[in-house]
């Protein structure tokens, strides 16, 4: 489905931080790991995950090293730190606010049930 | 897993497609490459063959121009990274870079410093400024020629006009400190730049949007310049007073080596800057435009008042004349500084407005200044510089008075923007014309005094 360029970036960092939480992990995967979280209805453009990605290894939410594949290929992997850690958190709360609110309203006022799909994991 | 040759060639392609973007870097490219080659592996082994699996992984991978975008933002620095770095990627239409370009670039600022180094130890202090040009601007020449990589006989060609200038400079008896010379000397520079921009459009000078990229050049050369300037001078200030605080006086050493070498060296220097990173002044010229378009209006306007309050005949004083001259300059070097940064596909919009007030307030000051001082001209006569003055406040004027006139229709959508544009660049041998003229024709008109 179509999501609101704005909201994709506004959820990208917390979900890039959040994957990489789970382990160390390099671009393709983590691309691979949005789509199985959000079943394939989130599509980033693959291109842009890499300037976020260093956009992040910049302000040292993550760390970066290159390091070779198991086809042999030089590729960049990338790791969380604490200070990465310390913002996930903060994020996680921050989102959570927006959720509890965003589903409170919705359940006061009579939606129709099209509009909700895209939160109702 | 290994893919096959077809599906690598159409990787490479793609790959030094993106090389061209110079905002992202080889082991960026590295990165990106790694997730096509995932995807398109995953895209084949759930049933897709190769082409449609390199497709559909590409488009995945999303618009370059959305990606560089992006990377610019988060690495604006490589944009100025990009200017010491040398063959690593070329490949932009029309900035190609040759091997071998730096060591080119440090020969002819070399041989120009070198040039006007012998100069200063050589020639007589007047023949050095009426010589300045000639022993500069030939080297920025080859420079071109052989970026642009012309035939021996076109460069020959070239040498003509330095040539010619060479002789008339110093054949003609100057008196020497006359105002004559001055002119000679101010002048000469200016023709010659033409010859510069013969080089630089690699002999093509009858193509319009050539003569307009020459102008374009002109402008961020300028800016290059002016910033090499501002460095060099902070540098040379603070190592003067750092040598000064150890009593050791640099004084003769600038005087005999860096006032020589630094201002011709820059020149060639700035010239390469802006042939190696188009882009960067490309965002640059726009925004001086805008900021200075509406500022100089003020000014003007300004001015204007001033004038009608004062309300007394100006005095015919050649530095007022003078002044006029430098003013319509700016006002024409703003008007082609930003025709050349135009889209020329855009609508009109505020500032193409912005730009004929411009116009019309410079010319109204060129007016006014003009009738009050017209009397005072015709009752002293007629000397070397008053009629320089006046020769170039009318080449200007009819530029600009022609200029306004398509300025007008373009806002009223009777014209296109091209017509704009065209104007200015069949212009452009106009102001060479009367350049040589100054050299040529009015020293000895005036009988060399």
């Amino acid at each position: 489905m179509f999501i609101e360029k704005d909201l994709v970036a506004a959820s990208a960092t917390p979900l890039v931080l959040g994957i990489l939480a789970e382990g160390e992990s390099y671009g393709y995967a983590i691309i691979k790991r949005v789509n199985e979280l959000s079943q394939g209805r989130m599509q980033w453009t693959d291109g842009m995950l890499y300037p976020l990605l260093h956009r992040l290894e910049r302000a040292g939410h993550v760390s970066a090293t290159w390091c070779v594949a198991d086809n042999g290929r030089r590729r960049k992997q990338y790791a969380i730190t604490d200070a990465g850690r310390e913002v996930l958190t903060e994020r996680t709360a921050q989102w959570t606010v927006v959720a509890d609110a965003l589903q409170q309203v919705w359940q006061s006022t009579q939606l129709p049930p099209a509009a909700t799909p895209g939160w109702s994991r | 897993m290994t893919l096959d040759a077809p599906l690598e060639s159409r990787i490479a392609g793609w790959r030094s497609y993106i090389a061209g973007r110079r905002v992202i870097s080889p082991s960026d490219i590295d990165e990106m490459e790694d997730h096509l080659r995932e995807q398109i592996s995953d895209l084949i082994s759930v049933g897709l063959n190769a082409d449609e699996a390199f497709l559909v992984a590409v488009g995945r991978m999303g618009g370059l121009d959305e990606i560089s975008r992006e990377f610019a933002q988060e690495h604006s620095d490589r944009l100025w990274k990009q200017l010491v770095l040398t063959g690593d990627t070329g490949g932009e239409s029309g900035t190609s870079r040759r091997p071998g370009e730096l060591a080119v670039v440090l020969a002819c600022a070399l041989g120009a410093g070198l040039a006007v180094r012998a100069g200063v130890e050589w020639l007589t202090e007047s023949a050095l400024v009426r010589n300045a040009a000639l022993l500069v601007l030939p080297f920025l020449t080859l420079y071109f020629a052989w970026k642009r990589d012309m035939r021996p006989g076109r460069i020959a060609a070239l040498a003509l006009p330095f040539a010619a200038a060479a002789v008339v400079l110093n054949v003609f008896p100057f008196e020497p400190g006359g105002v004559t010379e001055i002119i000679a000397a101010i002048h000469t520079p200016v023709a010659l730049w033409f010859a510069v921009g013969a080089a630089y459009v690699a002999g093509d000078w009858r193509s319009h949007r050539r003569r307009m990229d020459f102008v374009r050049f002109t402008g961020e050369w300028a800016v290059y310049l002016a910033l090499l300037a501002l460095g060099g001078g902070v540098l040379m200030g603070l190592t003067a007073g750092a040598f000064g605080a150890l009593g050791i006086d640099l004084e003769p050493f600038f005087e005999q080596w860096i006032v020589p070498f630094a201002p011709a060296g820059a020149i060639v220097v700035a010239a390469w800057l802006v042939e190696a990173k188009q882009q960067v002044v490309e965002n640059i010229a726009p925004v001086l435009t805008r900021v200075f378009t509406p500022i100089t209006i003020v000014m003007l306007v300004a001015l204007f008042v001033a004038v009608l309050a004062s309300r007394s005949v100006v005095d015919v004083d050649r530095d007022l004349l003078i002044l006029m001259d430098l003013i319509l300059v700016l006002v024409l070097g703003l008007l082609l500084y930003s025709i050349s940064a135009r889209d020329p596909h855009a609508a009109p919009n505020v500032f193409d407005l912005l730009q004929v007030v411009l116009i019309a307030a410079a010319l109204a000051v060129d007016l006014l200044m003009l009738t009050a001082m017209a009397s005072r001209i015709a009752e002293f006569g007629f000397t070397a510089n008053k009629v320089t003055a006046l020769g170039l406040n009318l080449v200007l004027m009819v530029n600009l008075v022609w200029a306004a006139r398509l300025g007008v229709s373009f806002l009223r959508g009777r014209a296109g923007f091209a017509a704009v544009e065209r104007w200015q660049t069949r212009y452009l041998p106009v102001y060479c014309g009367w350049a040589v003229l100054a050299v040529v024709a009015i020293p000895p008109l005036f009988r060399f005094v």
